[in-house]
């Protein structure tokens, strides 16, 4: 009796001392940054006075009567939208052909899964010079097709589906690599017992290989859209925001609001906002998960 | 790996092949007009239409240009103290946490574990206001402290290393504890050498993340001599006149380099780690 409660002692102890690094620095940076942080909203700081004047809801109340910021909102969800599908759809196609044992197999998911390592903020660069409008290759080889090019980047229409375009370059390899861990693990006996019962390779697809597939799928949608929503690194190098806001997202403007315009009660408000975007967004990803993921 | 069922390739195959050739190609053209462009003589080379693609004659000395330009030297210093050091924090810290959270038993630990998952739904930028007047309270602007202390403690890593841990057979560790070890005993004997390559993997990742950040370094440091290699080359861009995109791209090959290399060398951790995150979720 006396030996177990040593024990008990003594794993309590080591727990504690093992968790207490970890809890100190999520306490201070992420707990206390975010209460912190729900305070501010509150008021109408700009970092330099000393006092905090209280504002109650009004940043929020500013915020949703504000037509940019309804913008910035839409163009967040366009952003993930447009850059989840395509990467996803054009990721599995890789997939599925990787799987064929195609030669070269190795070298190609290599040269593939490349653009997801480097550094954005470098390749965001870039992708500025690459979607020049006169000397740059995207217009020349539009150009080659007898297309005349937009001028992308300064062109509101253009802009985002440029930072989508540039963003599936990016993502793509990745979405590729985690299909490829899928479809291996599919047992190919399926796959010899459908064509026995004379299902051709279309149907394969529609009845085993996606819903097989649907962990990994899910499991890709979860943190590609999560990542979509983060996105800053681009906006920052490539458009600031701009133009005229047609590119601004939740992450550039809460960064615009607070260093830029120094509106810090503000800024913390959005961000309060984009905070419950995407605990909303991840509960609800979770509650579905249930209705359409088969395991296997 | 070859297929048993298909002794030998088929015409679609082939078919997939040339797809996929198609595909890689259009994946490497940005690099290769990054590698282009980095070589061009003069701006007047790098404003022709069409676009040359093989500069003559190749002027590495670009190289020399882009890295004279600004600190470079300083960046990349900057760029390895504040990858490596939380890495090997995170790694250690990884695993203290992981292994109380998959071996030792007590009221709380659910809560606890929640709150360590919870971490993961919040990204920097919602907590970018408040982490910045915290460092500038500290007097931690400008400083390796402020990239690197929020940075030492993972959730991600702590999740990631606790699936393994929980792999490594109860017997064994039940065994070691009869013969008198200690919790540290079996974390660094048993634990630790068991998960090897799940912890490499993380290691590998996270450094990689750690040397691409641009958003934390951008706000926490204002002096030149403190930026690191993302951040850093962002300022390249604010040239006067024109923009030098010869020496850019030069630069922007510097910035990517180190993190290639070390891909290529790793990539089979890199990429089945990556894959393993995927399918455990």
């Amino acid at each position: 009796m006396k030996a177990l409660s040593v024990k008990k002692t003594n794993d309590l102890t080591t727990a504690f001392f093992f968790l207490l690094p970890s809890l100190v620095i999520f306490g201070v940076f992420v707990y206390y940054a975010l209460g912190y942080n729900l305070y501010l909203s509150t008021t109408s700081w700009n970092f330099l006075t000393p006092n905090k004047n209280f504002v109650g809801l009004r940043n929020y109340v500013k915020l949703f009567s504000s037509k940019i910021f309804w913008q910035v909102f839409g163009n967040t969800i366009y952003y993930a939208l447009g850059t989840v599908s395509l990467s996803l759809v054009i990721g599995l196609f890789l997939a599925m052909l990787l799987n064929m044992a195609v030669p070269l197999q190795g070298v190609l998911r290599t040269i593939f899964f490349s653009p997801y390592i480097t550094t954005m903020a470098a390749m965001a660069l870039l992708w500025v010079w690459i979607y020049e409008p006169t000397y740059g290759i995207v217009n020349y080889a539009l150009g080659l097709l007898h297309i005349e090019g937009p001028r992308w980047l300064t062109d509101p229409h253009w802009a985002m589906p440029a930072l989508i375009l540039m963003n599936v370059w990016k993502n793509t390899g990745y979405v590729m690599v985690i299909f490829l861990a899928g479809l291996t693990n599919i047992d190919h006996c399926l796959y010899e017992a459908a064509s026995i019962d004379g299902a051709n390779k279309w149907m394969q697809f529609w009845k085993i290989t996606l819903p097989l597939l649907s962990p990994t799928t899910f499991f890709i949608i979860i943190t590609s859209f999560l990542d979509a929503f983060k996105v800053f690194d681009q906006v920052a190098v490539m458009t600031a925001g701009g133009p005229a806001n047609a590119t601004n997202n939740l992450s550039f403007f809460i960064y615009e609001q607070a260093f830029q315009n120094f509106k810090a009660g503000y800024a913390a408000a959005a961000a309060v906002i984009f905070f419950l975007v995407l605990f909303i967004f991840t509960m609800i990803q979770i509650k579905l998960q249930d209705k359409w993921v088969h395991y296997q | 790996m070859q297929n048993r069922t298909k002794p030998r390739r088929s015409i679609s195959t082939y078919v997939g092949f040339i797809i996929l050739l198609v595909f890689s190609l259009i994946t490497l053209v940005p690099f290769l007009w990054m590698l282009s462009t980095s070589l061009k003589p003069s701006l007047k080379d790098v404003y022709v239409f069409p676009p040359q693609w093989i500069p003559s004659p190749l002027a590495w000395s670009n190289y020399l240009a882009a890295w004279r330009s600004v600190p470079f030297g300083r960046f990349m210093i900057n760029s390895a103290i504040t990858s490596l050091v939380p890495v090997v924090l995170q790694v250690v810290n990884g695993c203290l946490s992981a292994y109380v959270f998959s071996r030792i038993e007590f009221k709380g630990r659910n809560f606890l574990f929640m709150l360590f998952l919870a971490v993961l739904m919040v990204p920097t930028q919602v907590t970018i206001i408040p982490n910045y007047i915290i460092m500038s309270h500290l007097k931690w602007l400008n400083t390796y402290q402020a990239m690197i202390v929020p940075f030492v403690a993972t959730a991600f890593g702590t999740f990631m290393i606790r699936q393994s841990f929980l792999e490594v057979p109860r017997d064994l560790v039940d065994a070691a504890a009869i013969d008198g070890a200690s919790h540290m005993d079996i974390l660094r004997h048993i634990m630790i050498p068991l998960s090897k390559p799940v912890i490499l993997t993380f290691a590998l990742l996270n450094f990689n993340w750690r040397w691409n950040d641009y958003f934390w370094v951008n706000i926490m440091t204002t002096s030149e001599s403190m930026k690191t290699l993302p951040v850093g080359i962002i300022s390249m861009q604010s040239g006067e006149g024109g923009t030098n995109w010869h020496y850019l791209m030069a630069g922007a090959i510097i910035v990517i380099i180190p993190v290639m290399i070390l891909f290529l060398i790793t990539q089979k951790q890199f990429v089945e780690g990556v894959a393993r995150s995927g399918l455990k979720g």
